[in-house]
C-alpha cells in the first residue's frame, strides 16, 4: 500500500517540500503554518520536532529551536497540536527531529502516535542507517512509516546503493558539507554532485535540501532531482514577517 | 563480562555512533584506521618519545605519606598534574595529532569547557604545525581568561560558541558542526571518552599508559601491581578511564569513580551523571545523560569546569550499569576542602576535578593496609580564583 508521500512522490511536477520547527515563532502557530503552506501549493511539509542541542542545524533553525523549546514545545504538545491535523490537510506530513527525544517518547509509541495522527514519514538525522535497519525498521513498516535518510557529497556509492535499498520513500540529498543555512546557490560542484547522483539511477527519487531559499535555488535543485526543501530561508521569513505572508513566500519560490 | 568496547563500539548498551549522515565519511575513516595506525611500531616510537621528553611521562606515582597516616590507609597519588600543560589531558591530545598527521590532516578543531583540553589541542598543534581551532562556549571564554590567553599564545584560534548555553556542551555542538563542513582536511581532537565511536574507546586508549604505569610502579613501590582500590574523578571520563584501563577485566580491583554533585544531587544544580542520568544521545553516543522527561538535554553544574558534562563516556555508563564501578558524588564543598587538605599535607595543589577524588577519603574507610590509588589528574593553577574566592584567600 502507498503512503501520501509514495503517492505525492509519483506525481509528474517537481515537489516543494518545506521545513519548519514546530513552536516557533509561537507555540501554537503549528496547525496554522501547515494549512496556509499546503493552501499555497507546498507540496510536502516537514515538521520540526525541536531539540535542545541540534547538531547538523545552524544558526537560523538552532535559534527557531531554542525559542521553540522557550515557548514549552515538547513531543506531547506537538502531537495534541496535530490530532485532528487530517480533517484539514491532505498532503504528506514528515516529522523531523533528532532521535534523543524520540528515544525518551519511546521508539514504538512514538512511530504509533505518529501513525494515528496521520504522519506519512520521520527524518532523524542522527539515526545512522545500520542501526534503523537492525532496530527500528519493522516498527516503522509496521506503522506505515518512511523513513527518510540523508547522502552528503562525500556519500560513497556503495553507501548510496545501501541507503537506497533500505529506503521506501525518497532520499534526501543534502547539497554540500555544511549545516543547514550555512551557504546558499549552486556551483558547477554541486550541480555535478545532482547529475551523479540522478545518473545512478536510484530505486527511490532524490529531494535536495540544504542551500535552497529562493526560485532560482529551487530550479537549479530541480534540475537532476525531484524536488527541493527549504528550511533556514522558510524561518528566516517567519522571523521577519510573521505567518500571514507564507502565501507571498511560497508565490516567490514556485509562481 | 568485558568492560572493553566491542567490534561495534558498544560498552554493553552504552556507545555507538549516533552522527548525523554528513559525519560518517570522517568518523568512518578514523574506525577503520585507528587500530591499524595505533599499532603501527613508528606511530607507538614517535608517541612515547614524545610522552617521555615532552610531557614528561613516565609521571610518578607518590606515596602520599601524611595523607596515608590521616586515613589510616596507603595512599598512591598518580602525578598526572606534572605532565606538561598540567593535566592528562596532554596524553590524549599527543596522540590525536600524531593519529591526525597519519590521516594527512591539516587542520586541527577541538571543544574546550574550562580550557584544558583547548590548551593541550593548541600545544600539540604548535608541536607540529598545525593550524588549530577551538570551540569554547562564550561563558567559559570569560570565566577562563587565563586559558583562553595561553590558546591564542600557543597560535590558536578560539571561537566562542553563542549557542544554547554556551558552555562545554555547546562548544562541543560547534565543532561538530565545524567538522561536517569541512570533512576532508580536518580532524577534530575529542578531549574525553565521548563522542562517536571510535573515540571513546580510542581515547581511553592513549589515556591507558596511566595505569600501565601504575602497574609497574606499585611493582617497585609495593612488589605487586594490583592496587585495592582505585579513585578517580569523571566529567566526560577520560582520566578515569586511563587510571582504571589495565584494571579493567581484574574483579579485584575496585574502582571509584567520584562524579561532581555540585550543590548536591538534589539540589538540581548537580553534575552526578550516573545518579541523576537516563540512557540517551549525546554527542553522537548512547550513554547515561542528563535530560528532561521530554528528552531535551539539560545544563548540569559543578564549582569545577571540567565536571560539568550532562553525559559520561559510554565505559563509564557501561561501569555503573554493570556494578563494576562505584559511584561517589561528591559536593563542591566536600571538593574544595580535600583539596586543601591535600595542599596542608602534602604540598600539592590540585586542580578541583581532582580535588573531588581525593574527597573520597572522608566519605569512605579503606583498610589499613589497602593500596589506594588516586588519580591526581590536574594541578590547580588554574583553579586558583575559585580557591581564592571560596575560601576567602
Amino acid at each position: 500500500m502507498m503512503n501520501r508521500i509514495q503517492h505525492k512522490l509519483n506525481e509528474d511536477k517537481k515537489l516543494l517540500s518545506i521545513y519548519f520547527t514546530a513552536g516557533y515563532p509561537s507555540l501554537n502557530d503549528t496547525v496554522s503554518i501547515i494549512e496556509s503552506l499546503e493552501n499555497s501549493g507546498v507540496d510536502m511539509i516537514e515538521i520540526g520536532l525541536p531539540f535542545s542541542d541540534p547538531l547538523a542545524d545552524g544558526p537560523t533553525i538552532q535559534a527557531s529551536s531554542t525559542q521553540a523549546l522557550k515557548n514549552g514545545m515538547t513531543t506531547e504538545v506537538l502531537f495534541n497540536q496535530l490530532k485532528d491535523i487530517r480533517k484539514t490537510v491532505s498532503i504528506p506530513l514528515i516529522i523531523m527531529g533528532y532521535f534523543n527525544p524520540m528515544l525518551q517518547y519511546g521508539v514504538e509509541n512514538f512511530c504509533k502516535k505518529c501513525h494515528e495522527i496521520g504522519i506519512d514519514g520521520l527524518i532523524i538525522p542522527d539515526l545512522p542507517v545500520d542501526v534503523y535497519h537492525e532496530e527500528y525498521q519493522a516498527t516503522f513498516e509496521k506503522y506505515g512509516l518512511t523513513n527518510v535518510f540523508l547522502i552528503t557529497p562525500q556519500t560513497s556509492d556503495e553507501r548510496i546503493r545501501y541507503i537506497d535499498s533500505v529506503s521506501n520513500g525518497f532520499i534526501y540529498m543534502v547539497s554540500s558539507a555544511s549545516t543547514t543555512g550555512a551557504k546558499t546557490g549552486f556551483g558547477d560542484e554541486q550541480l555535478n554532485y545532482f547529475k551523479r547522483i540522478n545518473d545512478m539511477v536510484l530505486k527511490n527519487p532524490q529531494i535536495v535540501g540544504f542551500g535552497i531559499s529562493n526560485s532560482e535555488t529551487f530550479t537549479q535543485a530541480t534540475t537532476y532531482a525531484k524536488g527541493a526543501i527549504i528550511g533556514s530561508a522558510f524561518i528566516k521569513h517567519l522571523n521577519q514577517n510573521g505567518i500571514s505572508t507564507i502565501p507571498n513566500f511560497i508565490k516567490s519560490i514556485i509562481s | 563480562m568485558s568492560y572493553n568496547v566491542n567490534e561495534k563500539g558498544y560498552y554493553g548498551e552504552f556507545g555507538g555512533a549516533f552522527i548525523p549522515e554528513m559525519l560518517y565519511p570522517n568518523v568512518e575513516e578514523l574506525r577503520q584506521n585507528y587500530l591499524k595506525v595505533m599499532n603501527e611500531p613508528d606511530f607507538k616510537a614517535e608517541f612515547n618519545q614524545l610522552l617521555k621528553d615532552y610531557v614528561g611521562r613516565p609521571s610518578p606515582l607518590y606515596f602520599a605519606k601524611r595523607l596515608s597516616e590521616k586515613y589510616n590507609t596507603k595512599i598512591y597519588l598518580k602525578r598526572e598534574d606534572l605532565n606538561h600543560t598540567g593535566a592528562h589531558k596532554i596524553n590524549n591530545t599527543i596522540g590525536q595529532i600524531l593519529m591526525a598527521k597519519r590521516l594527512g590532516k591539516t587542520r586541527i578543531i577541538a571543544e574546550t569547557g574550562a580550557g584544558q583540553h583547548g590548551v593541550a589541542t593548541a600545544t600539540v598543534c604548535a608541536l607540529m604545525g598545525l593550524e588549530c581551532i577551538v570551540y569554547m562556549g562564550e561563558i567559559d571564554i570569560a570565566r577562563q581568561a587565563p586559558n583562553v590567553a595561553r590558546m591564542k599564545m600557543l597560535g590558536a584560534t578560539v571561537v566562542p560558541a553563542t549557542s544554547g548555553s554556551k558552555t562545554l556542551k555547546d562548544a562541543t555542538n560547534e565543532a561538530i558542526r565545524d567538522w561536517i563542513s569541512n570533512p576532508v582536511n580536518t580532524h577534530y581532537i575529542i578531549g574525553s571518552v565521548v563522542g562517536p565511536h571510535p573515540y571513546p574507546d580510542m581515547v581511553a586508549r592513549f589515556q591507558s599508559v596511566v595505569s600501565e604505569e601504575i602497574k609497574s610502579q606499585l611493582k617497585t613501590h609495593e612488589d605487586t601491581e594490583t592496587p585495592d582500590h582505585v579513585i578517580a574523578c569523571v566529567g566526560g571520563g577520560s582520566n578515569a578511564a586511563g587510571a582504571y584501563y589495565h584494571f579493567l577485566d581484574d574483579e579485584n580491583v575496585n574502582l571509584i569513580a567520584v562524579e561532581a554533585a555540585g550543590h548536591g544531587v538534589n539540589s538540581g544544580e548537580s553534575a552526578a551523571t550516573s545518579v541523576l542520568g537516563k540512557m540517551g544521545i549525546i554527542h553522537g553516543s548512547k550513554t547515561l545523560l542528563m535530560q528532561t522527561n521530554d528528552g531535551q538535554i539539560t545544563e548540569p553544574y559543578s564549582i569545577s569546569a571540567g565536571l560539568d558534562y550532562p553525559g559520561v563516556g559510554p565505559m563509564h555508563a557501561h561501569l555503573y550499569a554493570s556494578g563494576r564501578a562505584e559511584f561517589i558524588a561528591i559536593t563542591d564543598d566536600q571538593a574544595m576542602n580535600a583539596g586543601l587538605e591535600l595542599c596542608k599535607l602534602e604540598g600539592i595543589i590540585p586542580a578541583i576535578e581532582s580535588s573531588h577524588a581525593l574527597a573520597v577519603f572522608e566519605q569512605k574507610t579503606f583498610k589499613p593496609d589497602a593500596i589506594v590509588v588516586v588519580s591526581l589528574s590536574g594541578r590547580g593553577d588554574k583553579d586558583l580564583e575559585t580557591y581564592i574566592k571560596h575560601f576567602n584567600l
